[in-house]
């Protein structure tokens, strides 16, 4: 597969490690009330698409970056490539 | 000796003569045969033996789709099994052997298979080999192992060399026939780069099998041409002797390129293959048809081929099976073979046509409306057995058969990315879908473009859509005068008169009666026809046998072929060498190896070594006079206890976290607390996973306010940084911190024992002050030694002793182990390896991998009470759930054998010391073990339930399996120096 590295153009899947969901990056709130609950959705539900898949993959063998691909998993046609950092941001992560 | 069969012209260098064996006999060929071609030549029809039944057979194809003549090519390590014949480059001293036979050939003893037939039929094994029980494994299984396969190995080393390349495109055109070529000849004179491959051995396809003129010129000579301006072409790569095996992702194609098959041995310094990944932002599949059979009873004797076999044998190879020849044929194409023979002086004893408007010719007879229903002459055919149309029969003599039941577009590569081919019926085939992925595009008889000339517009077509996808200028290119024949196909698939069996899937030995036999046992969706019977699975993938079963099973079911629908070819196109795959990562190079600054000099000591990962590691230096490991271990551990050992610990994952954030950013990753750690001290770390499983331990030292050392587990240095720069990236990507491996840029060696403080004066400058007061336990700095070389100086400890870890840049790490090794002889200092450093830390207690194996968590670790509540970390709210801090949960104690001659093997479990020895009762296991030279018995590290308030209880250790079962007493895990006053002198 090709990956169209934002920064960096396309390179081949094979300089990456593939981690799963994106959904990984919402990681829950400590001081919740139902903090024990949400984490462990976070940790062990995930839905499972035929279809396109928001996931992370970190670019080991280059600039060690990690990125968000978004997939179609019935195609492996790539249709958006975004750093994680980016994504994380987005969503309000901060400190 | 001589070649009986040979005919004149052909394609073939006759100046050039060839020798080569086949089951020991030699016979004369040709440069420019191929193996099946110069046995046809010489008279040989016979040329192996069916799987199943073990039937006499010879070739069916002239191609790479060959079924039936699969062949042992060369000898001792060289010899592979199951090679096509129809593929073989004949070379002078070629050595083949046929296949599977018990005794010869011509003699087969398994040949008695076929007397079975009604007890072997499809699916036979489902119902049989139940009874009795016991005969299983001792008399069907070693059967069944020794009839099942086709071929040998030799069982040596593969002793060929292969390579890996990458090769990069504008367009990649699979197939150089009529489209292949007009394709890349289009795309390249745009000035696209164009790789243009094909897996015979000479460029042309189907123009050097027919007899058509292409543009005044022969279609061989046209082929010549144009692969001569293409191979003049700068931005033009022409592969031949390449098969593309596979369709991949994004435009990405697999490429196997024959380089040395057709020597007799490989070039100097050459590779006998080479796998390409071919990435291509455009490609053509120009991949041809293939020839498909109709099935009648007994139409799998040697003899009986495709006829479009018939022509390239005649016309390329010059070369009939048989000096009389019987065509079968429901469209058009067959009697284009009665006339190419009839040129070549081969005489048509008679042309079965099944269509009642068969056209009819002068130069042989045509029955129309006619079958052929059986045939006769069990190692060659001898005659054909007619059906008129008016019902009545007629014996034909005849040598070989001929038959054409039409031609299935060669869609293999389109349906590797999922591309379901879809029904034309006009030709009687399926096409591959008219949107494939990738963009991917078809041309000529492989989109069902099955005339010349329409070959080569669509070749045309295709590139010109290509080249806009590309940007690059569409080229109106002159097409050349050539034929251009409708295609006239009555669709007919098997005769349905007799009662013997008529061969559908001929490398398989499936038969019509199969297919009827799954049908009637409810196997009726194609998918599942195809895994009852086994149609389709063998090293063809079925290429000349799919579409026949589909059309049985259609009628069976009553539905249309669409309707019924096909299974999904899937890489490699051909069989592929496990070699190829393996390219150059084969023994010591499978993959990289790592070896530490201080191996040059390990090796020179005569140390030996242990593969870690991809690190060597020095396991243990054994002394002149040991015999033993145990010797050299017991030495090691005891000589620095007593004085002072110094062990390389390089491999240990080193990351450099810098940055206003840095102590909060550990805070995060550590389940206990780093914010407050001073500045010059170092701290004990745990990871957790986000689920609370601990992950990975190690240190963290403060060398600044923003600049910490985090070391991780050998195992796990990768991993830890990859999850550092995930939770920095991804979940907190404002925290002002930098990560970067530093593992291989410092050398650093543990330097333990009582000595230790007196051999690193030794090294440390003048002003570096490493008493106990100005660098306590725990203590970390950056430091000067040696007169000057930077440094880095960690007062921690994994054996329990008095001990420092000291990094040096790594370009200075031989030199500095040999430093340590001059300074410390006054000591006696004892180079350690991970033996004895893996003895020392179960002395000591210390976790290390067994004890972090995936499944455990702080509180199993008995440190339940670092895991801090006043601070998110990862892993900390889930690590809290109830079921991880039960009141029996399992914790790390010591356990020592009751006898101490007994070993505690790691691995066994505990259990009480009476009651039933099972699961249910089960207490825990021991997970590291060692022989302790300063206890003088073995000892275990492990888990207990409950382990904290079971200190001095008598357990037995158990293995069920293998026997052990050994009675124990539970400890405190530190045996050596429980109160620490080493660590801190």
């Amino acid at each position: 597969m090709i990956i169209n590295h934002p920064l960096l153009g396309p390179r081949d899947a094979a300089e990456f490690t593939y981690l799963g969901d994106a959904k990984l990056i919402e990681r829950p709130d400590w001081t919740s009330k139902t903090a024990a609950s949400e984490f462990y959705e976070y940790q062990y539900l995930r839905d499972n698409p035929a279809g396109l898949h928001r996931e992370l993959w970190f670019h080991e063998a280059g600039d060690r970056s990690w990125l968000v691909v978004t997939r179609d998993t019935t195609t492996h046609e790539i249709t958006s490539v975004e750093l994680a950092r980016d994504v994380a941001r987005s969503k309000g992560r901060s400190k | 000796m001589t070649q009986v069969n040979r005919l004149s012209g052909g394609q073939i260098d006759r100046e050039k003569t060839l020798n080569f064996t086949f089951d020991g006999q030699t016979y004369l060929g040709h440069d420019g045969d191929t193996l099946a071609s110069a046995l046809l030549a010489n008279g040989v029809r016979l040329m192996g033996r069916s799987f199943k039944y073990h039937r006499p057979r010879g070739v069916l194809t002239a191609g790479s789709e060959e079924p039936n003549a699969l062949v042992e090519l060369r000898s001792g390590a060289y010899q592979e099994p199951n090679t096509r014949a129809t593929v073989a480059e004949l070379f002078d001293g070629l050595e083949a052997k046929s296949q599977n036979h018990l005794g010869s050939l011509k003699y087969d003893l398994l040949a008695i298979n076929d007397r079975f037939s009604n007890f072997l039929t499809a699916g036979f094994y489902y119902k049989t080999f139940m009874w009795p029980k016991a005969f299983w494994e001792k008399i069907y299984e070693p059967i069944i192992r020794r009839a099942a396969g086709l071929g040998s190995l030799s069982l040596l080393d593969d002793p060929d060399v292969y390579d890996k390349g990458f090769l990069h495109c504008d367009l990649l055109v699979v197939g150089s026939g009529p489209s292949g070529l007009m394709a890349a000849l289009t795309a390249a004179r745009s000035g696209g780069d164009v790789i243009i491959a094909d897996e015979d051995f000479v460029l042309g396809g189907r123009l050097n099998s027919e007899t058509f003129e292409v543009a005044t010129q022969s279609g061989s000579d046209w082929a010549t041409h144009a692969v001569a301006e293409l191979a003049s072409m700068p931005n033009v790569r022409v592969m031949a002797r390449t098969t593309i095996i596979g369709a991949f992702d994004h435009g990405i194609f697999g490429a196997v390129e024959r380089i040395s098959d057709h020597q007799a041995t490989p070039l100097d310094g050459k590779p006998r293959q080479i796998l390409w990944r071919i990435y291509s932002k455009q490609s053509i599949v120009a991949a041809g048809a293939h020839e498909r059979p109709i099935a009648f009873e007994n139409n799998d004797r040697p003899g009986i081929m495709l006829a479009s076999a018939m022509r390239s044998y005649a016309n390329r190879w010059a070369v009939t099976a048989d000096q009389t020849v019987v065509i079968f044929t429901n469209n058009t194409d067959g009697h284009r073979t009665a006339n190419d023979l009839t040129a070549k002086g081969v005489s048509i004893a008679a042309v079965v046509d099944t269509r009642a408007t068969a056209p009819t010719s002068d130069a042989f007879e045509v029955l129309a409306g006619a079958q052929i229903v059986d045939s006769k002459g069990r190692l060659g055919v001898t005659q054909a057995i007619v059906e008129l149309a008016d019902g009545s029969r007629r014996a034909i003599d005849c040598g070989a058969i001929g038959v054409s039941g039409g031609w299935n577009p060669n869609v293999h590569l389109t349906c590797h990315q999922r591309g379901r081919p879809t029904w034309r019926e006009n030709i009687a085939a399926f096409v591959p879908a008219s949107s494939l992925q990738n963009g991917m595009l078809v041309a000529g008889a492989a989109v069902g473009e099955f005339s010349t000339a329409s070959a080569f517009r669509s070749g045309a077509d295709q590139a010109n859509v290509a080249l806009q996808a590309l940007g690059l200028k569409p080229q109106s290119v002159e097409l050349p005068q050539t034929e251009d024949a409708p295609v006239s196909i009555t669709p007919f698939w098997y005769v349905k008169s007799g009662t013997g069996r008529a061969w559908i899937d001929q490398q398989n030995d499936v038969t019509v009666k199969d297919i009827k036999l799954s049908h009637q046992e409810g196997f009726i969706s194609v998918e599942h026809l195809k895994r009852y019977t086994t149609l389709g699975m063998a090293t063809d993938q079925g290429k000349t046998s799919n579409m026949g079963g589909l059309a049985v099973m259609a009628e069976m079911t009553g539905k249309t072929i669409p309707e019924t629908g096909t299974t999904i070819y899937r890489p490699p196109y051909t069989p592929t060498a496990i070699g190829v795959l393996a390219g150059r990562a084969r023994g010591m190079d499978f993959h990289p190896t790592r070896l530490t600054p201080s191996h040059k000099w390990a090796n020179e000591q005569g140390a030996v070594f242990v593969e870690v990962g991809n690190w060597m590691r020095a396991q243990w230096f054994p002394k002149a006079g040991e015999t033993h490991w145990r010797e050299s271990v017991d030495r090691e551990v005891l000589a620095t206890r007593s004085s002072v050992g110094v062990c390389d610990v390089t491999t240990l994952g080193k990351i450099d976290v810098q940055g206003a954030d840095a102590a909060d950013f550990l805070n995060k990753v550590y389940c206990n607390g780093f914010a407050k750690l001073a500045v010059g001290k170092t701290r004990y770390g745990l990871m957790l996973r986000e689920d609370g499983i601990a992950m990975d331990d190690g240190t963290a030292g403060r060398l600044a306010e923003d600049h910490f050392v985090v070391t991780t587990t050998t195992a796990n240095a990768l991993g830890v940084y990859r999850h550092m720069e995930f939770a920095h990236q991804c979940l907190f990507p404002d925290m002002d911190v930098q990560l970067i491996s530093t593992t291989e840029a410092w050398a650093q060696y543990a330097i333990a024992g009582p000595n230790s403080r007196n051999l690193l004066q030794k090294l440390v400058d003048d002003d570096v002050d490493i008493s106990n007061d100005a660098f306590p336990f725990m203590a970390c700095g950056k430091i000067t030694v040696c007169g000057g070389l930077r440094a880095r100086l960690f007062r921690i400890s994994f054996s329990g002793e008095l001990a420092y870890e000291i990094a040096v840049p790594a370009h200075y790490g031989d030199a500095m182990m040999r430093k340590i090794i001059e300074v410390g002889a006054e000591f006696d200092v004892v180079p350690y390896g991970t033996e004895a450093l893996g003895v020392m830390r179960i002395e000591k207690g210390h976790a290390a991998g067994n004890e972090l194996n995936g499944t455990t968590t702080a509180v199993n670790l008995g440190m339940g009470r670092m895991v801090s509540k006043k601070k998110d970390s990862i892993g900390s709210t889930l690590s809290e759930r109830p079921g991880l801090n039960t009141a029996d949960a399992l914790v790390q104690v010591g356990i020592k054998p009751v006898d101490p001659k007994d070993p505690v093997p790691a691995g066994a479990h505990l259990m009480n010391a009476d009651g039933p020895v099972d699961a249910a009762n089960d207490q825990g296991y021991a997970t590291s073990a060692c022989y302790s030279p300063n206890l003088g018995h073995h000892i275990a590290l492990g888990f207990l339930k409950d382990g904290a308030n079971r200190k001095g209880e008598r357990m037995r250790l158990v293995s069920p399996l293998t026997g052990i079962e050994t009675n124990v007493e539970i400890v405190s895990a530190h045996f050596v120096d429980p109160e620490g006053d080493r660590l801190r002198a």
